[in-house]
């Protein structure tokens, strides 16, 4: 086995580098189906984070985990963005904090996970974090293998707040009494 | 009050003796910083205190991941040179390595971002107040995908060191800020390639954050002659291997 690169933080000045327009709209609002997933991300004195940055990937409603390229597609000639092509579903979304520490995301309903995978950056974070943004009201919600294995308190703060119909609040607390749940792949 | 850099080296000497003595008690090597690392000040309410949850679920997403095609970088991304009129100042650099998994095994078609201060060391950031020129022909943002061998390369000119707040008389050592995507969502990595022979290597905190020194030399370029052109540029290579396992390694029982 190699041994891995060391993660460093994304440090103040990232943005205007990673983040690109439609980077959180993996779907318009007016696309049959879509969800709102917004909240704010705090740190341990639950002051609102404004310079995090969070990516998102799930599977495309069909259920396939592929992924599709063009989530940042480019104009060739100017070399700007033309912004998503509206056909394919990429999976994946990127998107930074606001200056209030909030975030949007457009998306469709993940098919065979009721979950969003989450990964934060921000300055101040030496190595990101990944969390699970769950759909509460999603057919495979109930039977979520990770969800079942959680005491209640480290599974509250995976489970979006339903607003309405079509919108979800997932706020996400770096540090302190609310502190959200971030998992570990090894 | 603002801490001194002697009081952020102390800090630093304290944390790196903690880890020796870790290890010398037959604790893991650390190849990641921990995120809670009090010499660099903003990380101190921007980490989790509990622990996190280990996944062993063979069906979770993240074992997959995001692609990217040719859609989403044009030719020039990739040089940092040529995005303006003119030719930005400072010493050309080229920098070429391979992006690999912890198997070994080359990361083939994937995103590779990077984006750095320029030769002054200012970043093109509304933000970045250090008074140092803006150089209008440098951006400092490229993209690129990595080829069939794993391979990237940038062609772009050697970054500025800079000062920051973390402690009084704070400097970055020069570094290039680094993105890269592998198969799956677990092996995402955002890191910093920074250059042989550094003096600042010592003073700064972010780098220090790595207690182990073997995973800190792994953060550090090397200058190789052949890479370097005749009468135009100096070439430096960086490997880079991410971490994390993919749906690949699970179907192969790793
Ligand atoms: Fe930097």
């Amino acid at each position: 086995m190699t041994l891995p690169t060391p993660s460093q933080t994304v440090g103040p000045f990232y943005g205007y580098a990673l983040p690109f327009p439609d980077g959180g709209n993996l779907a318009t609002a007016a696309a049959p189906g879509a969800i709102t997933v917004h909240g704010t991300v705090h740190d341990g004195a639950g002051q609102p984070v404004p310079d995090a940055l969070l990516e998102v990937w799930q599977p495309a409603p069909d259920g396939s985990r592929a992924g599709r390229p063009g989530s940042m597609r480019r104009d060739q000639v100017t070399g700007g963005f033309l912004g998503r092509n509206g056909i394919d579903f990429t999976g994946f979304g990127r998107v930074a904090t606001d200056h209030d520490g909030h975030y949007t995301l457009r998306t469709l309903p993940p098919g065979g996970a009721p979950y969003l995978a989450v990964c934060v950056f921000a300055r101040g974070l030496l190595h990101h974090l990944y969390t699970r943004a769950y759909l509460t009201d999603h057919p495979l919600h109930a039977t979520d293998p990770l969800l079942a294995a959680l005491v209640a308190q480290r599974r509250a703060s995976l489970e979006s707040v339903r607003e309405d119909e079509n919108m979800y609040r997932f706020d996400i607390h770096l540090q302190g009494e609310k502190e959200t749940t971030f998992l570990a792949f090894d | 009050m603002t801490p001194t850099q002697r009081d952020i080296d102390r800090e630093i000497a304290t944390e790196s003796q903690a880890y020796a003595k870790e290890l010398a008690d037959g604790g893991p090597a650390l190849h990641h910083p921990s995120r809670g690392y009090a010499p660099y000040r903003s990380s101190v309410l921007r980490h989790p205190r509990q622990p996190p949850i280990a996944v062993r679920d063979p069906d979770a997403i993240e074992l997959s991941g995001p692609v990217f095609g040719v859609t989403d970088i044009t030719d020039l991304d990739a040089d940092l040179t040529r995005q303006h009129t003119g030719e930005p100042l400072g010493e050309r650099i080229t920098v070429t390595g391979r992006v690999l998994d912890r198997s070994g095994r080359p990361v083939t078609s994937q995103l590779v971002e990077i984006w750095q201060a320029n030769a002054s060391g200012r970043y093109a950031h509304r933000r970045d107040q250090h008074p140092a020129p803006l150089d209008p022909n440098f951006s400092g943002v490229g993209r690129c995908l990595t080829n069939d061998r794993g391979e990237y390369s940038f062609t772009t000119v050697k970054p500025g060191a800079y000062p920051w707040r973390n402690h009084e008389n704070a400097w970055r050592p020069a570094h290039i800020h680094f993105s890269l995507f592998g198969a799956a969502f677990t092996q995402r990595l955002v890191t910093q390639m920074y250059f042989p022979g550094d003096p600042l290597f010592r003073y700064d905190p972010i780098l220090q954050s790595v207690t182990d020194e073997d995973a800190r030399r792994r953060l550090v370029a090397i200058y190789d002659h052949d890479l370097s052109t005749p009468e135009w540029s100096l070439g430096y290579r960086w490997d880079i291997v991410l971490d994390g396992p993919s749906a690949t390694w699970i179907e192969e029982g790793r």
